[in-house]
């Protein structure tokens, strides 16, 4: 935790300093074509330390306009920072149960299932809170068995009730990997359009601290070719809440990635309700040089290692992808074409990861824009070990970070 | 010799009575005389964990003659999808459920449209009872558009929304989550209906299948069990399967009830005593014993496994529709003309769905990308990347 505190409070330092000035007006006004610029929540990053800068509000109104012109969304920024709500500050895991409870209060359709989600209040306290206030039929509390209640969730959905299925830990849920495919992603397909899955599965993943292979497990690249499914991974407070609250509006099935290591993050939120659109992804850092993209943990070791390149002089712009599936190519798309170098960081196996997915969309669509090929740092393909040494050399560290951008850079 | 003039004339207006009760029932081929019958199953119920509900089944000649309708409608479909099928109008997987009618059309008479039903892939007869098509039938059966599913689901995946049929699974034993699950949205919405989850002797084994029950029966579902115990699962009969195949016991602390699937009577009264039970009590876990004269699909001649004279034997002597002919003509609801008449209504019925369907046009390319997701959100599917992001959400 120290650690990513620490990558926050360097960006912080990263953000302030005048040679990468994240004045709202000045990138809006980019002298370069339409380049849509999202201001990314590592302003929420900088925030949570104080430094001002409030034009994150929009965000949440701005879900109706994508396609922004620079004009549209200074409008935003003014009336934003003229604006003096302050929000109020919260951890991830209360940001993801405040999004829930918000929508379950909103929309009597919305139930939890899960393991331990009801009476004790949610392994990782996302739930917390949430049986007491809507009862024992809205918040579940299931047996150990995934496949099952998995599949009822689906059933579940297909008569129009719009279910949140917790998995204790993602790897967990490779048990109801049938259901989630076959039953959860085609339905709507195979029914020719009759049947709709409004279900959100999440839970955490991800490397943790020493939690053995069996529950380090980075299930994302096993589902991302499942034809109609949106995958989504959260990585801030505010995306957090904001992703949640989509992903229950949202028709189609959505699998939310949470991350074992980010619950505890501190970030200042809106007060008022928004949220964040599924298939956009985030502008975490502005630059010229290079593009960087990540999700969930690892924006925090790139965050970190932007910090050392910034001190040896180079200007990466790093991005949050968020939308594991389908990818926003437009936005990706967009930095490529500004600084034509692309790194991937991803904490997936090397092997048939979400990396390996992206970079053969950028060479494909994007080649002519490239001048230095892909590259994609991501864990080892091994299964994850308990020594913490070991466990740390498994995933990429913010070291390799910063060599493999020197290299591209070259 | 008065006495026999006497008997004689009143045999002879006996008689009359008989012809010109025919002729009456001749001029309204479906009776809508709802005069009760009372009906003996063929063998009572042998229950687990209730008490069995009682073997006199009330019915009336118009349900009767629907029965032998709908099973008739029901056996031509299978037969003519099997031609079609050798004709390789139909390809890949191809499930008949021909000698199974009475349990689609029994279950059908003793529920509503509001309850509902799911069930695995031997479902086009399941599909035409909730109130299915033929043309629908056979334009999904040959992929094309008019099908139920507009050609993109297959012979397994049938679907009908509006009379609650949610279909038409292929990975076995799938559905019965997704079963209970609908029983679970039906308590939260508090609308007095109950779902059946129908699954075989073959996925009757499945661990997902105990899994939901327990939760079934834990959170007091409405969910009914049907095990369509048709004894072979595939190739591997059902003792080379389970240790214990008595299936409606399998539910242990759940109530069973073991039925005669090729009874439609004994069918209906086990589904309403059903009904009334999980309404009230929870789940429950019905046994159809039932045969499958098909093999498994359309790939299995059938007879690898079992002897040609078991299923001629059963044939002669469980046939379901003949069970009904035979109940309707010792009723005197119908003679043996009426029977064949509607038999032959039924076929041409069948052969003009088929035509109709044989000139529906086969999906548009562009049909294959749609449905991948909702629209609305304004978003093309192109595979993992999409071009451009051009969504709103609610």
């Amino acid at each position: 935790m120290a650690a990513i505190f620490q990558g926050a409070g360097a960006a912080a330092a990263l953000l302030s300093s005048p040679s990468n000035s994240i004045d709202s007006k000045k990138f809006l006004f980019s002298p370069r074509r339409s380049f849509y610029v999202r201001k990314g929540a590592s302003f929420g990053v900088v925030r949570s330390d104080g430094s001002v800068n409030l034009d994150l509000n929009p965000k949440g109104r701005r879900a109706q306009q994508l396609i922004a012109n620079a004009v549209a969304t200074k409008a935003d920024s003014s009336t934003a920072s003229s604006s003096s709500k302050s929000g109020h500050e919260l951890l991830l895991f209360e940001a993801l149960g405040e999004g829930l409870e918000e929508e379950m209060e909103r929309d009597p359709r919305v139930c939890v299932m899960g393991e331990d989600v009801g009476h004790y209040g949610g392994s990782y306290k996302v739930t917390k809170g949430l049986a007491t206030k809507f009862g024992d039929l809205r918040v579940l509390d299931t047996p150990i068995a995934e496949n099952s209640f998995t599949g009822m969730g689906i059933g579940a959905a297909m008569t129009g009730l719009r279910p949140v299925v917790e998995g204790m830990n993602m790897g967990f849920l490779l048990l109801a990997f049938n259901q989630i495919s076959n039953n959860c992603g085609m339905l709507h397909y195979t029914s020719g359009g009759q049947f709709t899955i409004p279900i959100v599965i999440r839970g955490p993943g991800g490397v943790g601290r020493q939690l053995g292979a069996e529950h380090s497990q980075r299930l994302e690249s096993y589902f991302q070719s499942i034809p109609g499914i949106q995958m989504v991974a959260c990585s801030t407070p505010y995306n957090a809440k904001g992703l949640m609250k989509a992903a229950i509006r949202s028709e189609n099935p959505v699998i939310l990635f949470e991350h074992v290591l980010l619950y505890n993050l501190k970030e200042r939120i809106p007060d008022e309700d928004y949220i964040c659109n599924l298939e956009e992804a985030e502008l975490v850092r502005p630059g010229e040089d290079i593009t960087i993209l990540t999700y969930s943990r690892m924006r925090y070791h790139v965050m970190q290692a932007a910090k050392t390149l910034v001190n040896k002089g180079y200007d990466p712009e790093v991005i949050d992808i968020r939308s594991l599936k389908p990818f926003d190519l437009y936005t990706i798309g967009n930095s490529v074409k500004k600084t034509h170098r692309v790194l991937i960081v991803e904490e997936c196996m090397r092997t048939g990861g979400i990396g390996a997915s992206l970079t053969a969309a950028i060479t494909e669509n994007f080649h002519d824009y490239l001048d230095a090929p892909v590259m994609c740092l991501s864990s080892q393909d091994v299964p994850t070990p308990y020594a913490g040494t070991l466990e740390e050399w498994t995933v990429v560290q913010p070291a390799q970070i910063v060599t493999a951008v020197e290299q591209l850079c070259q | 010799m008065a006495l026999s003039r006497l008997n004689c004339f009143s045999s002879r207006s006996a008689n009359l009575l008989k012809t010109l009760s025919s002729a009456i029932s001749l001029r309204r081929p479906i009776s809508t005389d709802t005069t009760p019958i009372i009906v003996e199953t063929s063998v009572p119920f042998t229950s687990h964990q209730c008490e069995a509900p009682s073997r006199s089944v009330e019915t009336n000649p118009k349900e009767l003659l629907t029965f032998f309708r709908d099973m008739a409608l029901m056996r031509r479909m299978e037969i003519a999808a099997d031609s079609l099928y050798k004709a390789k109008l139909i390809r890949g997987f191809c499930h008949l459920y021909d000698g199974q009618e009475a349990v689609a059309v029994g279950m059908e008479a003793a529920i509503t449209k509001k309850d509902c039903i799911i069930t695995a892939y031997r479902d086009h007869c399941t599909f035409v009872a909730r109130g299915g098509t033929l043309l629908e039938v056979f334009a999904e059966l040959m992929g094309r558009q008019a099908g139920c599913s507009r050609g993109k689901g297959g012979s397994m995946h049938f679907y009908k929304k509006d009379s609650n049929f949610y279909g038409g699974h292929g990975i076995v034993g799938a559905q019965v989550p997704l079963g209970c699950g609908l029983a679970f949205a039906q308590k939260y919405s508090k609308d007095e209906n109950v779902s059946f989850a129908l699954y075989g002797d073959g996925a009757a084994n499945q661990g997902q299948l105990f899994e939901a029950l327990n939760i079934s029966a834990l959170w007091d579902l409405p969910a009914i069990l049907v095990c369509e115990n048709n004894h072979y699962g595939m190739g591997t009969a059902e003792w080379r399967a389970a240790k214990s195949p008595a299936y409606y016991k399998r539910g242990d602390y759940v109530p069973g009830l073991k039925v005669d699937g090729m009874d439609a009577l004994a069918v209906k009264q086990a589904c309403k005593f059903a009904k009334e039970h999980a309404l009230k009590n929870g789940p429950i876990i019905l046994e159809m014993d039932t045969y499958r004269y098909h093999g498994h699909s359309m790939s299995d001649p059938g007879s690898t496994y079992r002897t040609r004279d078991e299923i001629s034997g059963v044939r002669q002597e469980r046939d379901p529709i003949e069970r009904i002919r035979k109940l309707i003509l010792s009723h005197d609801l119908a003679t043996e003309k009426d029977l064949k008449d509607i038999e032959k209504e039924v076929r041409k019925e069948v052969d003009d769905a088929i035509a109709q369907a044989k000139e529906s046009p086969m999906p548009e390319p562009s049909e294959l990308f749609t449905n991948v997701y909702v629209k609305g959100l304004g978003v093309e599917s192109f595979g993992a990347d999409r071009k451009e992001v051009r969504a709103t959400l609610p």
